[in-house]
């Protein structure tokens, strides 16, 4: 039997079956390699899968441990399948939906997806002006768009302006995300609530965003485990199935400084999105969970309009009421998110999406059968229905 | 300060700006604005181009006041606004730049709360860079 484009594709045809981490800190003792290392092994510990059976991999163009390292140091086997995705943080969710992508074709049976940074301790990328890409940054840089917080910050003022979305609606993503960490004893923020006075009061990093409309700088790695369905019911944790996943790059989008089109603030979460339901069983208003890319708080609300939770320009009015909150609408960022739990590219929202689905996350959403998990909006990005 | 690193399809810009010129790329062919420019045209895939002349008016689309941590000489002209402004004549045409007093003034010579979106502007030179005072 063939599969053929746009039949049964990949639809609930893989399950995540083992997700790992390290410790999430500012400052972590030990390099990245070691990191990548120890998160994957805690993965397939946690998959009860031997390292020997992996046989694919995917991670973030980023990512400094390559493939032969890490293959060489925790004892892979033969590797059939390896891929990596572009676009920093918009690649985090694409990594599983290229392994489901291998496993399900049959190009592989057993794959790793993984990220491992040292953004806390490491340089900001931003300061390294030696590699200064020549398009689009002669357009930007010399006027002193310097970091991705000043270009995400265009955008939000000009999203503020058209639609009345305030200060108050990033606090309440801001709050949400620091509630669910206040939660999570591996949470960065765990011990640090958050109130609205200070964030009224906070210093400003690029105005109208504030500090903490920023996610955090941190060090640490995560992994998970991808086999193919039959594979999954074998293992020992309750298999958290991909329904559907998408990667997002529009007609004639800009990346991060997505200035020069009809409509900038149409991203990449529009053409995730379309591609997402198109091929899913349920609906935005099925979702139980979301775990919404949140390296700026404004880009919540955005990908909240861009994932049909709610209309074009509603995105700051949902954040009303504690709709964000655990019992609210749509719970979100059950970890803390970027914001307040570690930011390692967006993937601790994958396993904090497996950990709802499983039912053993800090801050559980009862019941919680379906989550979206996004990746990096304001760049070419993807995205992840998973289903228990 | 960053100057431009230029490539081959944006050098012809900054050769304008030199002169004081502030022009944009058209196709050929079909005469449609782009920009960024790019080798061929996204509307009829012709890779004849040419760079045209315009008014230098526009309003600010949007804009942004950044604050340290910034690299050295932005850092000591901070807090300073860098606006997208949007052309005049061809409004999906926006710039990144910033609103100085006149031209050649520092980044932060014009008080970032006096800027609002809508707000017109035109454009002047200053060392190769287009800037751009209140029209």
């Amino acid at each position: 039997m063939s599969l053929t484009a746009g039949s049964a594709g990949i639809k609930d045809a893989v399950a995540i079956v083992g997700i790992g981490q390290t410790a999430f800190a500012r400052n972590l003792a030990e390099d990245e390699r070691t990191l990548a290392c120890r998160a994957v092994l805690a993965a397939l510990d946690d998959a009860g899968i031997a390292p020997g059976e992996v046989d694919a991999l995917a991670s973030y163009t980023m990512e400094e441990t390559d493939e032969v390292e890490l293959a060489k140091a925790v004892g892979f086997g033969d590797l059939t399948f390896f891929s990596k995705v572009g676009y920093g943080g918009g690649g985090s969710c694409a990594t599983v939906a290229h392994l489901a992508g291998a496993i399900a074709s049959g190009q592989a049976t057993v794959g790793v997806a993984w990220r491992s940074r040292k953004r806390g301790s490491g340089p900001r990328p931003w300061t390294n002006t030696a590699v200064q890409l020549p398009t689009p940054a002669q357009w930007t840089r010399p006027f002193g768009l310097l970091r991705p917080v000043d270009e995400i910050a265009m955008l939000a003022r000009r999203y503020m302006h058209e639609y009345g979305v305030s200060r108050d609606h990033l606090f309440n993503v801001a709050l949400a995300c620091r509630n669910r960490a206040n939660q999570n004893p591996a949470a960065v923020m765990y011990e640090r609530p958050l109130t609205r006075e200070m964030y009224m009061t906070s210093r400003w990093i690029s105005e109208p965003l504030c500090l903490y409309d920023n996610c955090l700088e941190t060090d640490g790695a995560l992994a998970c485990v991808v086999v193919g369905k039959e594979r999954a019911r074998d293992c020992a944790r309750t298999p958290v199935y991909v329904h559907a996943a998408a990667q997002g790059l529009p007609a004639q989008h800009h990346g991060m400084v997505n200035y020069w089109n009809d409509d900038p603030l149409t991203g990449p979460a529009w053409t995730a999105a379309r591609h997402l339901w198109k091929h899913a069983d349920f609906t935005p208003q099925d979702v139980d969970v979301a775990q919404i890319y949140d390296a700026f708080s404004a880009l919540v609300p955005l990908s909240l309009e861009g994932y049909g939770f709610c209309a074009r320009g509603e995105g700051g009015a949902f954040t009303e009421q504690g709709a964000l909150e655990i019992g609210g609408r749509l719970p979100l960022n059950t970890g803390g998110g970027g914001l307040s739990e570690a930011y390692v590219h967006g993937f601790n929202l994958i396993n904090e999406g497996v950990k709802q689905l499983r039912g053993t996350s800090t801050a559980q959403v009862p019941g919680a059968a379906t989550c979206l998990v996004t990746a990096g909006e304001g760049v070419p990005t993807s995205a992840l229905l998973l289903r228990s | 300060m960053l100057t431009p690193v230029t490539d081959t399809d944006g050098a012809p810009f900054w050769q304008y700006a030199a002169r004081g010129e502030l022009r944009v790329q058209a196709c050929g062919d079909c005469g449609e604005l782009r920009f960024p420019p790019r080798p061929c045209c996204p509307h009829c895939r012709s890779f004849a181009a040419e760079w045209r002349a315009v008014s230098g008016r526009g309003r600010v689309w949007s804009y942004v006041v950044p604050h340290p941590p910034l690299l050295p000489g932005y850092a000591e002209q901070a807090p300073y606004n860098v606006v997208v402004v949007e052309l005049e004549e061809a409004p999906r045409i926006r710039l990144v730049g910033n609103v100085v007093a006149s031209a050649g003034a520092p980044l932060d010579s014009v008080d970032p709360a006096r800027l609002r979106i809508g707000a017109r502007v035109r454009v002047v030179f200053s060392g190769g860079l287009p800037q751009w005072v209140p029209a």
